[in-house]
Protein backbone atom coordinates (compact mmCIF):
# COMPACT_ATOMS: atom_id res chain seq x y z
CA UNK A 1 0.00 0.00 0.00
CA UNK A 2 1.44 3.33 -0.85
CA UNK A 3 1.20 6.46 1.26
CA UNK A 4 -1.12 8.04 -1.23
CA UNK A 5 -3.72 5.22 -0.67
CA UNK A 6 -3.52 4.75 2.80
CA UNK A 7 -3.76 9.19 3.32
CA UNK A 8 -7.54 8.19 2.10
CA UNK A 9 -7.71 4.85 4.27
CA UNK A 10 -6.67 5.70 7.03
CA UNK A 11 -9.67 8.28 7.66
CA UNK A 12 -12.12 5.11 7.21
CA UNK A 13 -10.18 3.12 9.71
CA UNK A 14 -10.00 5.49 12.34
CA UNK A 15 -14.26 6.02 11.43
CA UNK A 16 -14.53 2.31 11.60
CA UNK A 17 -15.69 2.00 8.37
CA UNK A 18 -13.15 -0.70 6.74
CA UNK A 19 -13.70 -4.67 6.95
CA UNK A 20 -11.39 -6.75 8.46
CA UNK A 21 -9.40 -7.18 5.48
CA UNK A 22 -8.75 -3.61 4.67
CA UNK A 23 -8.25 -2.62 8.56
CA UNK A 24 -5.51 -4.64 8.28
CA UNK A 25 -3.67 -3.60 5.35
CA UNK A 26 -3.89 -0.05 6.36
CA UNK A 27 -2.31 -0.53 10.19
CA UNK A 28 0.24 -2.93 8.39
CA UNK A 29 1.00 0.66 6.27
CA UNK A 30 0.99 2.67 9.07
CA UNK A 31 3.34 0.26 11.37
CA UNK A 32 5.96 0.86 9.15
CA UNK A 33 5.44 4.27 8.07
CA UNK A 34 6.28 7.17 10.43
CA UNK A 35 4.65 9.81 8.85
CA UNK A 36 1.45 8.25 8.05
CA UNK A 37 1.56 6.95 11.73
CA UNK A 38 1.83 10.39 12.70
CA UNK A 39 -0.74 11.82 11.13
CA UNK A 40 -3.36 9.39 11.82
CA UNK A 41 -2.32 10.37 15.10
CA UNK A 42 -3.08 13.64 14.45
CA UNK A 43 -6.60 13.35 13.35
CA UNK A 44 -7.66 11.09 16.22
CA UNK A 45 -6.34 13.84 17.83
CA UNK A 46 -8.16 16.37 16.40
CA UNK A 47 -11.31 14.11 16.21
CA UNK A 48 -11.06 14.04 20.02
CA UNK A 49 -10.80 17.45 20.29
CA UNK A 50 -14.01 18.33 18.07
CA UNK A 51 -15.88 15.70 20.25
CA UNK A 52 -14.95 17.56 23.17
CA UNK A 53 -15.65 20.71 22.01
CA UNK A 54 -19.08 22.57 22.36
CA UNK A 55 -19.46 23.00 18.17
CA UNK A 56 -23.03 22.03 18.29
CA UNK A 57 -25.86 24.36 18.19
CA UNK A 58 -29.14 24.51 20.03
CA UNK A 59 -32.10 24.97 17.86
CA UNK A 60 -33.46 28.56 19.21
CA UNK A 61 -37.03 28.35 21.35
CA UNK A 62 -38.89 30.14 18.96
CA UNK A 63 -38.44 27.94 16.02
CA UNK A 64 -39.29 25.44 17.69
CA UNK A 65 -42.37 27.34 18.66
CA UNK A 66 -43.00 28.05 14.69
CA UNK A 67 -42.57 24.59 13.87
CA UNK A 68 -44.84 23.30 16.66
CA UNK A 69 -47.66 25.73 15.43
CA UNK A 70 -47.31 24.51 12.29
CA UNK A 71 -48.02 21.31 12.66
CA UNK A 72 -51.89 20.02 13.21
CA UNK A 73 -52.75 20.03 16.81
CA UNK A 74 -53.41 16.93 18.92
CA UNK A 75 -57.13 16.71 19.62
CA UNK A 76 -58.62 18.93 22.17
CA UNK A 77 -58.82 17.56 25.58
CA UNK A 78 -61.96 17.45 27.96
CA UNK A 79 -59.93 19.88 30.24
CA UNK A 80 -58.44 22.89 28.92
CA UNK A 81 -54.68 22.37 28.94
CA UNK A 82 -51.93 25.28 28.75
CA UNK A 83 -51.46 24.18 25.15
CA UNK A 84 -55.11 24.33 23.92
CA UNK A 85 -55.48 27.25 26.21
CA UNK A 86 -53.08 29.13 23.89
CA UNK A 87 -53.93 27.65 20.88
CA UNK A 88 -57.24 29.33 21.53
CA UNK A 89 -55.62 33.04 22.50
CA UNK A 90 -53.48 32.11 18.76
CA UNK A 91 -56.83 31.96 16.96
CA UNK A 92 -57.80 35.61 17.80
CA UNK A 93 -58.91 36.24 21.85
CA UNK A 94 -59.75 35.69 25.16
CA UNK A 95 -63.23 34.56 23.88
CA UNK A 96 -62.26 32.32 21.17
CA UNK A 97 -59.54 30.44 23.36
CA UNK A 98 -62.31 29.96 25.89
CA UNK A 99 -64.84 28.69 23.43
CA UNK A 100 -62.23 26.06 21.96
CA UNK A 101 -61.69 24.64 24.93
CA UNK A 102 -65.46 24.32 25.41
CA UNK A 103 -66.09 26.94 28.21
CA UNK A 104 -68.56 29.99 27.52
CA UNK A 105 -67.45 33.80 28.20
CA UNK A 106 -69.00 36.83 27.58
CA UNK A 107 -66.85 39.50 28.60
CA UNK A 108 -63.48 39.79 30.90
CA UNK A 109 -65.29 41.44 34.14
CA UNK A 110 -63.52 44.40 36.40
CA UNK A 111 -61.04 41.53 38.50
CA UNK A 112 -60.10 40.17 35.45
CA UNK A 113 -59.00 43.54 33.83
CA UNK A 114 -57.17 44.60 37.19
CA UNK A 115 -55.47 41.31 36.91
CA UNK A 116 -54.38 42.31 33.93
CA UNK A 117 -53.05 45.28 34.68
CA UNK A 118 -51.43 44.06 37.55
CA UNK A 119 -49.65 41.55 35.27
CA UNK A 120 -48.50 44.39 32.76
CA UNK A 121 -46.79 45.95 34.95
CA UNK A 122 -45.23 43.12 36.51
CA UNK A 123 -43.90 43.02 32.58
CA UNK A 124 -42.75 46.24 32.43
CA UNK A 125 -40.96 46.02 35.73
CA UNK A 126 -38.98 42.35 34.24
CA UNK A 127 -38.24 44.66 31.23
CA UNK A 128 -36.44 46.96 33.20
CA UNK A 129 -34.32 44.25 34.43
CA UNK A 130 -30.68 43.90 33.06
CA UNK A 131 -31.04 42.95 29.03
CA UNK A 132 -34.11 42.43 28.89
CA UNK A 133 -36.12 45.62 27.55
CA UNK A 134 -36.11 44.62 24.40
CA UNK A 135 -35.76 41.49 21.69
CA UNK A 136 -34.64 44.08 18.61
CA UNK A 137 -33.17 47.18 18.57
CA UNK A 138 -34.02 49.53 16.64
CA UNK A 139 -35.17 53.24 16.46
CA UNK A 140 -36.87 52.53 12.43
CA UNK A 141 -40.18 51.61 12.45
CA UNK A 142 -39.57 49.74 9.54
CA UNK A 143 -37.11 47.12 11.10
CA UNK A 144 -39.04 46.54 14.35
CA UNK A 145 -42.75 46.38 12.63
CA UNK A 146 -41.30 43.46 10.51
CA UNK A 147 -39.93 41.64 13.69
CA UNK A 148 -42.82 40.79 14.96
CA UNK A 149 -44.13 39.48 12.15
CA UNK A 150 -44.42 35.95 12.36
CA UNK A 151 -43.86 35.70 16.41
CA UNK A 152 -47.23 37.03 16.58
CA UNK A 153 -50.51 36.65 15.07
CA UNK A 154 -51.40 40.31 15.29
CA UNK A 155 -48.94 42.68 14.30
CA UNK A 156 -48.73 45.71 16.81
CA UNK A 157 -48.64 48.67 15.02
CA UNK A 158 -45.41 50.44 15.22
CA UNK A 159 -45.22 54.35 15.21
CA UNK A 160 -42.32 56.49 15.16
CA UNK A 161 -43.10 59.47 17.48
CA UNK A 162 -39.51 60.58 17.83
CA UNK A 163 -40.12 63.75 16.22
CA UNK A 164 -43.26 64.31 19.25
CA UNK A 165 -40.59 63.52 21.92
CA UNK A 166 -40.99 59.89 22.14
CA UNK A 167 -38.31 57.95 20.83
CA UNK A 168 -38.77 54.52 19.74
CA UNK A 169 -35.96 52.36 20.72
CA UNK A 170 -37.62 48.58 20.08
CA UNK A 171 -39.69 45.79 20.49
CA UNK A 172 -40.33 42.41 22.23
CA UNK A 173 -42.33 39.46 23.09
CA UNK A 174 -43.25 39.35 26.27
CA UNK A 175 -46.15 37.48 28.09
CA UNK A 176 -49.25 38.66 29.59
CA UNK A 177 -52.45 37.06 30.73
CA UNK A 178 -51.09 33.53 29.64
CA UNK A 179 -50.16 34.41 26.15
CA UNK A 180 -47.31 36.35 23.99
CA UNK A 181 -48.24 39.73 23.42
CA UNK A 182 -46.13 42.50 22.13
CA UNK A 183 -44.44 45.66 23.65
CA UNK A 184 -43.37 48.78 21.37
CA UNK A 185 -40.49 49.99 24.08
CA UNK A 186 -40.34 53.78 23.88
CA UNK A 187 -38.42 56.76 25.62
CA UNK A 188 -38.73 60.02 26.81
CA UNK A 189 -35.70 61.33 28.73
CA UNK A 190 -34.49 58.42 31.19
CA UNK A 191 -38.03 56.83 31.69
CA UNK A 192 -38.80 54.02 29.63
CA UNK A 193 -42.41 53.35 28.40
CA UNK A 194 -43.64 50.21 27.70
CA UNK A 195 -46.91 49.49 24.84
CA UNK A 196 -48.06 46.78 25.32
CA UNK A 197 -50.32 45.45 22.17
CA UNK A 198 -53.20 42.28 22.42
CA UNK A 199 -55.38 41.38 20.14
CA UNK A 200 -59.25 41.46 21.53
CA UNK A 201 -62.45 40.19 19.70
CA UNK A 202 -64.06 43.32 20.71
CA UNK A 203 -63.92 46.19 17.66
CA UNK A 204 -65.40 48.59 19.52
CA UNK A 205 -63.40 52.10 20.67
CA UNK A 206 -62.92 52.48 24.25
CA UNK A 207 -61.51 55.77 25.05
CA UNK A 208 -58.10 55.93 27.60
CA UNK A 209 -58.56 55.00 31.19
CA UNK A 210 -55.44 56.29 33.48
CA UNK A 211 -55.01 54.22 36.54
CA UNK A 212 -51.50 53.83 39.00
CA UNK A 213 -50.28 50.85 40.51
CA UNK A 214 -47.15 49.66 42.16
CA UNK A 215 -45.92 53.31 41.28
CA UNK A 216 -46.44 52.89 37.72
CA UNK A 217 -48.76 54.93 35.41
CA UNK A 218 -51.00 52.83 32.72
CA UNK A 219 -52.54 54.44 30.27
CA UNK A 220 -55.56 51.83 28.44
CA UNK A 221 -57.70 52.10 25.22
CA UNK A 222 -58.58 50.03 23.07
CA UNK A 223 -59.37 50.70 18.74
CA UNK A 224 -59.93 48.55 16.10
CA UNK A 225 -59.67 45.43 17.72
CA UNK A 226 -56.44 45.63 19.86
CA UNK A 227 -55.87 46.64 23.37
CA UNK A 228 -53.21 48.68 24.17
CA UNK A 229 -51.37 49.33 27.95
CA UNK A 230 -48.64 52.00 27.90
CA UNK A 231 -47.07 51.67 30.79
CA UNK A 232 -44.50 53.83 32.56
CA UNK A 233 -42.81 55.32 35.48
CA UNK A 234 -43.74 58.90 33.55
CA UNK A 235 -46.19 60.74 34.88
CA UNK A 236 -49.79 60.37 34.47
CA UNK A 237 -49.85 63.76 32.06
CA UNK A 238 -46.90 63.02 29.97
CA UNK A 239 -47.85 59.13 29.32
CA UNK A 240 -51.56 60.89 28.55
CA UNK A 241 -49.71 62.80 26.36
CA UNK A 242 -47.94 60.08 25.11
CA UNK A 243 -51.30 57.84 24.48
CA UNK A 244 -52.91 60.99 22.18
CA UNK A 245 -49.59 61.29 20.26
CA UNK A 246 -49.87 57.37 19.32
CA UNK A 247 -53.36 57.78 18.31
CA UNK A 248 -53.66 60.78 16.46
CA UNK A 249 -50.51 59.29 14.53
CA UNK A 250 -52.69 56.02 14.29
CA UNK A 251 -55.63 58.00 12.61
CA UNK A 252 -53.23 59.82 10.50
CA UNK A 253 -52.02 56.53 9.07
CA UNK A 254 -55.09 55.37 8.82
CA UNK A 255 -56.29 58.23 6.87
CA UNK A 256 -53.40 58.95 5.04
CA UNK B 1 -46.72 28.47 6.86
CA UNK B 2 -49.76 26.85 7.42
CA UNK B 3 -50.24 23.04 6.77
CA UNK B 4 -53.16 22.60 4.92
CA UNK B 5 -56.39 20.89 5.99
CA UNK B 6 -56.38 17.47 4.06
CA UNK B 7 -52.92 16.87 5.96
CA UNK B 8 -54.46 18.07 9.33
CA UNK B 9 -54.75 14.45 10.85
CA UNK B 10 -53.72 14.64 14.92
CA UNK B 11 -52.76 11.12 15.01
CA UNK B 12 -49.90 11.21 11.88
CA UNK B 13 -49.08 15.03 13.40
CA UNK B 14 -48.53 13.00 17.11
CA UNK B 15 -46.33 10.43 15.63
CA UNK B 16 -44.65 13.10 13.31
CA UNK B 17 -43.90 15.17 16.33
CA UNK B 18 -42.15 12.25 18.28
CA UNK B 19 -40.01 10.86 15.36
CA UNK B 20 -38.63 14.09 14.48
CA UNK B 21 -38.87 16.85 16.90
CA UNK B 22 -36.17 15.30 19.00
CA UNK B 23 -33.69 16.05 16.30
CA UNK B 24 -34.19 19.49 15.80
CA UNK B 25 -30.97 20.87 17.26
CA UNK B 26 -28.93 18.59 15.06
CA UNK B 27 -30.92 19.88 12.18
CA UNK B 28 -30.14 23.35 13.27
CA UNK B 29 -26.79 22.69 14.02
CA UNK B 30 -26.35 20.80 10.48
CA UNK B 31 -28.13 24.19 8.98
CA UNK B 32 -25.56 26.98 10.66
CA UNK B 33 -23.00 25.05 8.99
CA UNK B 34 -24.25 24.74 5.54
CA UNK B 35 -25.55 28.29 5.31
CA UNK B 36 -23.26 29.84 7.95
CA UNK B 37 -25.93 32.38 9.10
CA UNK B 38 -28.63 31.78 12.11
CA UNK B 39 -31.83 33.60 10.03
CA UNK B 40 -31.59 31.85 6.79
CA UNK B 41 -30.73 28.39 9.22
CA UNK B 42 -33.76 29.28 11.32
CA UNK B 43 -36.03 29.38 8.27
CA UNK B 44 -34.71 26.66 6.55
CA UNK B 45 -34.66 24.08 9.47
CA UNK B 46 -38.83 25.40 9.26
CA UNK B 47 -39.00 24.59 5.55
CA UNK B 48 -37.17 21.25 6.44
CA UNK B 49 -40.16 20.11 8.95
CA UNK B 50 -43.07 21.38 6.83
CA UNK B 51 -41.91 19.16 3.70
CA UNK B 52 -40.77 16.35 5.86
CA UNK B 53 -44.08 15.94 7.49
CA UNK B 54 -45.78 16.64 4.18
CA UNK B 55 -43.99 13.35 2.89
CA UNK B 56 -44.30 11.51 6.47
CA UNK B 57 -46.30 9.28 4.87
CA UNK B 58 -43.90 7.92 2.71
CA UNK B 59 -41.28 7.50 5.10
CA UNK B 60 -40.19 3.73 5.43
CA UNK B 61 -37.40 4.55 7.71
CA UNK B 62 -34.99 3.31 8.67
CA UNK B 63 -33.46 6.23 10.53
CA UNK B 64 -35.10 9.54 10.96
CA UNK B 65 -32.41 11.59 11.28
CA UNK B 66 -30.84 11.09 7.70
CA UNK B 67 -33.75 11.10 6.32
CA UNK B 68 -34.15 14.53 7.55
CA UNK B 69 -30.84 15.52 6.65
CA UNK B 70 -31.91 14.92 3.21
CA UNK B 71 -34.77 17.02 3.12
CA UNK B 72 -33.23 19.99 4.74
CA UNK B 73 -29.67 19.92 2.30
CA UNK B 74 -32.06 20.50 -0.43
CA UNK B 75 -33.54 23.18 1.40
CA UNK B 76 -30.14 24.54 1.73
CA UNK B 77 -29.52 23.85 -1.87
CA UNK B 78 -32.24 25.57 -3.04
CA UNK B 79 -31.26 28.73 -0.49
CA UNK B 80 -27.62 28.41 -1.97
CA UNK B 81 -29.10 29.16 -5.25
CA UNK B 82 -31.41 31.94 -3.76
CA UNK B 83 -28.16 34.12 -2.75
CA UNK B 84 -27.02 36.36 -5.24
CA UNK B 85 -23.08 35.52 -4.27
CA UNK B 86 -22.89 31.86 -4.20
CA UNK B 87 -20.48 29.95 -1.84
CA UNK B 88 -17.36 29.15 -3.58
CA UNK B 89 -17.46 25.63 -4.31
CA UNK B 90 -13.85 23.91 -4.65
CA UNK B 91 -13.98 21.31 -7.85
CA UNK B 92 -13.54 18.31 -6.89
CA UNK B 93 -10.86 15.98 -9.14
CA UNK B 94 -12.17 13.12 -11.13
CA UNK B 95 -12.99 9.97 -10.00
CA UNK B 96 -8.81 8.35 -10.06
CA UNK B 97 -7.59 12.16 -11.54
CA UNK B 98 -5.04 12.93 -8.49
CA UNK B 99 -3.65 15.77 -9.93
CA UNK B 100 -4.79 18.95 -7.81
CA UNK B 101 -2.66 19.55 -4.74
CA UNK B 102 -4.34 19.54 -1.75
CA UNK B 103 -4.26 15.96 -0.45
CA UNK B 104 -2.53 14.17 -3.23
CA UNK B 105 0.67 16.15 -2.21
CA UNK B 106 1.57 14.54 0.92
CA UNK B 107 0.67 16.70 4.09
CA UNK B 108 3.21 18.15 5.21
CA UNK B 109 5.52 16.37 8.60
CA UNK B 110 3.22 16.23 11.22
CA UNK B 111 4.14 17.84 14.37
CA UNK B 112 6.20 16.38 17.38
CA UNK B 113 4.25 18.74 19.62
CA UNK B 114 0.58 18.20 20.64
CA UNK B 115 -2.23 19.74 18.94
CA UNK B 116 -3.25 22.52 20.93
CA UNK B 117 -7.24 22.34 21.76
CA UNK B 118 -9.44 25.16 21.29
CA UNK B 119 -12.15 26.77 22.54
CA UNK B 120 -15.70 25.74 20.76
CA UNK B 121 -15.94 29.34 19.07
CA UNK B 122 -12.86 28.50 17.00
CA UNK B 123 -13.54 25.10 16.39
CA UNK B 124 -16.66 25.99 14.89
CA UNK B 125 -14.86 28.68 13.00
CA UNK B 126 -12.25 26.75 11.89
CA UNK B 127 -15.02 23.69 10.72
CA UNK B 128 -17.52 26.72 9.37
CA UNK B 129 -14.77 28.05 6.85
CA UNK B 130 -13.90 24.19 4.96
CA UNK B 131 -14.86 24.84 1.71
CA UNK B 132 -18.49 22.82 0.15
CA UNK B 133 -18.95 19.95 -0.28
CA UNK B 134 -16.64 19.42 2.45
CA UNK B 135 -17.82 21.12 4.88
CA UNK B 136 -20.69 19.51 4.55
CA UNK B 137 -19.11 15.64 4.42
CA UNK B 138 -17.27 16.92 7.64
CA UNK B 139 -20.09 18.32 9.83
CA UNK B 140 -22.41 14.90 8.84
CA UNK B 141 -19.80 12.62 10.04
CA UNK B 142 -17.78 14.35 12.77
CA UNK B 143 -20.85 16.34 14.37
CA UNK B 144 -23.53 14.23 13.59
CA UNK B 145 -22.06 10.69 13.56
CA UNK B 146 -23.56 9.71 10.81
CA UNK B 147 -21.80 6.47 8.92
CA UNK B 148 -19.97 6.66 5.12
CA UNK B 149 -23.13 4.84 4.07
CA UNK B 150 -25.77 7.83 5.35
CA UNK B 151 -23.87 10.20 4.39
CA UNK B 152 -23.68 8.88 0.88
CA UNK B 153 -27.38 9.01 1.13
CA UNK B 154 -27.86 11.86 2.28
CA UNK B 155 -25.30 13.39 -0.23
CA UNK B 156 -27.11 11.25 -2.81
CA UNK B 157 -23.06 10.95 -3.84
CA UNK B 158 -21.24 7.34 -3.67
CA UNK B 159 -19.66 5.84 -0.77
CA UNK B 160 -16.28 6.40 -2.32
CA UNK B 161 -16.67 10.15 -2.83
CA UNK B 162 -17.59 10.48 0.69
CA UNK B 163 -14.28 8.81 1.17
CA UNK B 164 -11.96 11.09 -0.67
CA UNK B 165 -14.29 14.33 0.44
CA UNK B 166 -13.74 13.47 3.71
CA UNK B 167 -9.92 12.27 4.08
CA UNK B 168 -9.60 15.99 1.79
CA UNK B 169 -11.84 17.56 4.50
CA UNK B 170 -9.89 16.44 7.61
CA UNK B 171 -6.24 17.66 5.74
CA UNK B 172 -7.91 20.89 5.19
CA UNK B 173 -9.01 21.01 8.93
CA UNK B 174 -5.40 19.79 10.21
CA UNK B 175 -3.54 22.36 7.82
CA UNK B 176 -6.40 25.42 9.18
CA UNK B 177 -6.02 23.71 12.77
CA UNK B 178 -1.84 24.19 12.06
CA UNK B 179 -2.20 27.44 11.10
CA UNK B 180 -4.42 28.94 13.55
CA UNK B 181 -1.96 27.30 16.23
CA UNK B 182 0.62 29.08 14.60
CA UNK B 183 -1.06 32.36 14.70
CA UNK B 184 -2.11 31.93 18.66
CA UNK B 185 1.15 30.97 19.69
Amino acid sequence: MTCEEAEVLIHALIDGELDAGHAREVEAHVEGCAHCAALMKEYQEIRQAIAESDVRYKAPLELRRKIEKALPQPQPQAAPTRRSVLRGFAMGSAVSAMAATGLVAIVLRNDDEQRIENEVVSAHLRSLQAGHLIDVVSTDQHTVKPWFNGKLDVSPPVIDLTAQGFTLIGGRLDYVNAREIGAVVYKRRQHVINLFVAQTANTERKTAKISTLQGFNIRRWSDRGLNYWAVSDLGADELTEFGDKFESAMRANKEG
Amino acid sequence: MVVNASQDDPEKARRFREAALPYLDDAYTLARYLLRDAADAEDAVQECYLRAYKHFDSYRGPAMKPWLFAILRNVCRAEYARRKTAPTVVEELPEGGDQTPMWNEAPETPEKQLLRRFDGDTVRKLVAALAEPFRETFVLREIQNLSYREIADVAAVPVGTVMSRLARARAMLRSAWLAEQEQVK
